[in-house]
């Protein structure tokens, strides 16, 4: 796609690296600093939506299967840390360790869908994804398991209330590092380059060579794994479980508004769009009482977004900064601070007219 | 029981045409444009409050109401279609259109909320509580009013797309855009009145919808458009009579489960969806033209 190619225009590999070693650094210190628990709740959603974004687009932005039913994975993952930890009497820091088995259960569930939905391409493929998120959301309004619309609680950790989220923020920070960090391998690998062949022209992949199917379903298979992870860590924060909250339809609808915000199919489109929407909508939220101005606003940036900055904002910017256009704004920066050195500006003398 | 069954059969089938006229906007939009408009869901419900506003300030009569409820959403869907539709060009239009009728979706259910609240309301008037008796069991007049209201609208449709000129233009522009283009076809104005029409028929169905269903919230447009999206997935995109066809299937389907499973009934449309695409993923009245990429 254009708008990677241009990527190396912008900066360089070691920049980037350095950029990405600062974000983490600043992400690491950010509840040391701002102790205030409104923000370290801040803190975990946007990381948890930072991994979720990445791990959805490391799929569907990489491999142009648009999925609308993420939020499967994510609710699986949620249903299961729920259970386990009632069923398996499991409290406090080693409720963590159900993580990693939430999400294998998310990939474990993602292997059936994937290949019923990844036969089909384009709208059809959108639309059976939604189908399932709805079969999921019925189910779990309707199992026992889930105790259905009454809803699940989870047991509340001991923390003292100063650091309670703390915990939840250092384990959201290594899942979302961590799928950075898979994001950044698959992009560069063999596999990466398959998966993206795959989205360009699948039927001309395939004909050189490309076995579309497993490439996708491993591609799928992981994007639930790392959401369903984030889903269990998200109910564990939160601590109750409701089929309407768990499985959400503007959760996916947000993500996706992240991953195409950001830049979809790039490694840092979508934690940037992470980065900026998430904290902006629970800020929204938390300003207005009632949820309908927020999804206003939410839906005309999500159309600003499509209409404006159709591939998101870091390829527009990569686009429109050619080396031509940085040396002219270097250049021009340049003069006018040489112009202000030599003749500094007089300020108005009192009373003048301006 | 078995006047159950029978009475689950004839509402299915009754029910059934009126999802089908949604449904039929959906797949001549689809046809036309190559888009999904999951805002049709949201349009129905759009349209069931205009009913609902026009009967509670100007205590208008519900199928009096139609006469204004239908332009409006005509041209509601003009304006949309012209804001936010056209101007998305490129590779990779068929997902961005998707996810803009996505927030146009969005937008329409918060000002609804903002508008009429988050409670249940329902559209009243003498038909909707008077029954007829038929051999066995009792059917609300509105569910013989709504079939009759579709199959009108089919005819229209029908008539529009088979008997006039338009409806060749709309045909040849379903078969292939460039082509229709290069014969002289206005591809843009086929598209927008296209996009007006499937619209405008979510005016008749919102009405009925609203009639039928006990009571709705802004909330219902994402039931509703995931059973559209069931029904024309399952007829095969761009198929207009299979959209007829399967959302009869799938509503009487559904009300058979529900004498039995109340609480699984709608997972009906959704388990019918993904079996039968497990083994003929262009639908059962698909081509595979419909497919391809």
């Amino acid at each position: 796609m254009a708008g990677t190619r241009h990527a190396p225009r912008l900066r360089s590999r070691t920049f980037s690296g350095l950029g990405a070693a600062v974000l983490i650094a600043v992400i690491a210190v950010f509840p040391l600093v701002f102790t205030n628990p409104t923000a370290t709740n801040f803190g975990v959603i946007t990381l948890i939506f930072l991994a979720v974004a990445s791990a959805w687009n490391i799929f569907s932005g990489f491999s142009g299967y648009l999925s609308l039913g993420h939020a499967v994975f994510y609710g699986t993952g949620a249903y299961f840390l729920a259970v386990a930890a009632k069923d398996w009497h499991l409290t406090g820091s080693a409720v963590f360790w159900l993580l990693p088995l939430a999400g294998a259960v998310a990939a474990l569930i993602a292997v059936p869908l994937g290949l019923v939905a990844l036969r089909v391409r384009r709208h059809t493929f959108v639309v059976i994804t939604i189908a399932f998120f709805f079969i999921a959301q019925l189910s779990a309004s309707n199992l026992a398991v889930t105790g259905g619309s009454s809803g699940l609680l989870l047991p509340v950790p001991n923390w003292t209330s100063a650091t309670f989220n703390n915990p939840f923020y250092y384990v959201a920070l290594i899942i979302a590092a961590g799928t950075v960090a898979l994001s950044v391998l698959i992009r560069r690998s063999r596999f990466g380059l398959q998966l993206r062949a795959i989205r360009d022209d699948e039927d001309r992949a395939a004909g050189l060579g490309v076995r579309a199917m497993p490439v996708k379903l491993t591609a799928l298979v992981l994007s639930a794994f790392i959401t369903g992870m984030a889903g269990a860590l998200w109910v564990y924060f939160i601590g109750e479980a409701f089929p309407q909250f768990v499985f959400d339809p503007l959760f996916d609808l947000a993500v996706v508004l992240m991953a195409f915000f950001g830049g979809l199919g790039t490694v840092a489109g979508p934690v940037l769009g992470a980065l900026i929407l998430e904290p902006a909508q629970m800020y929204l939220n938390l300003q207005q009482s009632n949820g309908y101005e927020s999804e206003i606003l939410f839906g005309a940036l999500f159309l600003v977004v499509i209409l404006f900055l159709p591939r998101g904002v870091l390829p527009t910017a990569g686009e429109w900064l050619t080396p031509g256009r940085m040396r002219r704004l270097r250049d021009g920066w340049l003069a006018w601070r040489a112009r202000r050195t030599a003749h500094p500006p007089v300020p108005p003398a009192e009373g003048t007219p301006s | 029981m078995a006047s159950e069954i029978s009475r689950a059969i004839a509402a299915g089938i009754l029910g059934g045409s009126v999802y089908a006229l949604m449904a039929v906007g959906l797949t001549l939009t689809f046809g036309v444009l190559d888009i999904i408009n999951v805002a049709q869901g949201i349009f129905v419900v759009l349209g069931a409050y205009l009913s609902y506003a026009l009967s509670v300030h100007l205590h208008l009569d519900l199928l009096l109401g139609l006469l204004i409820t239908v332009p409006a959403m005509f041209i509601i869907g003009l304006v949309i279609y012209w804001l936010f539709i056209r101007p998305l060009r490129g590779a990779e239009r068929t997902s961005m259109t998707l996810l803009a009728c996505f927030a146009v979706a969005l937008i329409i259910e918060g000002v609804l909320y903002r508008e009429f609240g988050s409670g249940y309301v329902s559209l009243n008037a003498w038909y909707t509580s008077a029954s007829v008796h038929i051999f066995d069991f009792y059917l609300a007049d509105i569910y013989l009013i709504g079939f009759g209201l579709a199959a009108v609208a089919f005819a229209a449709i029908y008539l529009i797309l088979y008997r006039t000129t338009f409806g060749r233009a709309v045909r040849a522009t379903m078969q292939n855009r460039v082509a229709a283009r290069l014969i002289g076809i206005d591809v843009n104005r086929v598209s927008a009145l296209t996009f007006g029409i499937g619209t405008a028929v979510t005016a008749i169905g919102g009405m009925v919808y609203g009639a039928i269903s006990g009571g709705f919230t802004p909330n219902s447009g994402y039931d509703l458009i995931s059973r559209l999206l069931a029904i024309v997935i399952l007829a095969g995109l761009g198929s207009v009579g299979g959209a007829l066809v399967a959302a009869i299937f799938m509503t009487t389907a559904e009300a058979l489960v529900d004498i039995w499973q109340p609480d699984w009934a709608v997972a009906v449309f959704y388990l019918a969806l993904v079996i039968i695409l497990t083994f003929r993923p262009a639908g059962i009245f698909g081509q595979r033209a419909v497919r391809a990429q």
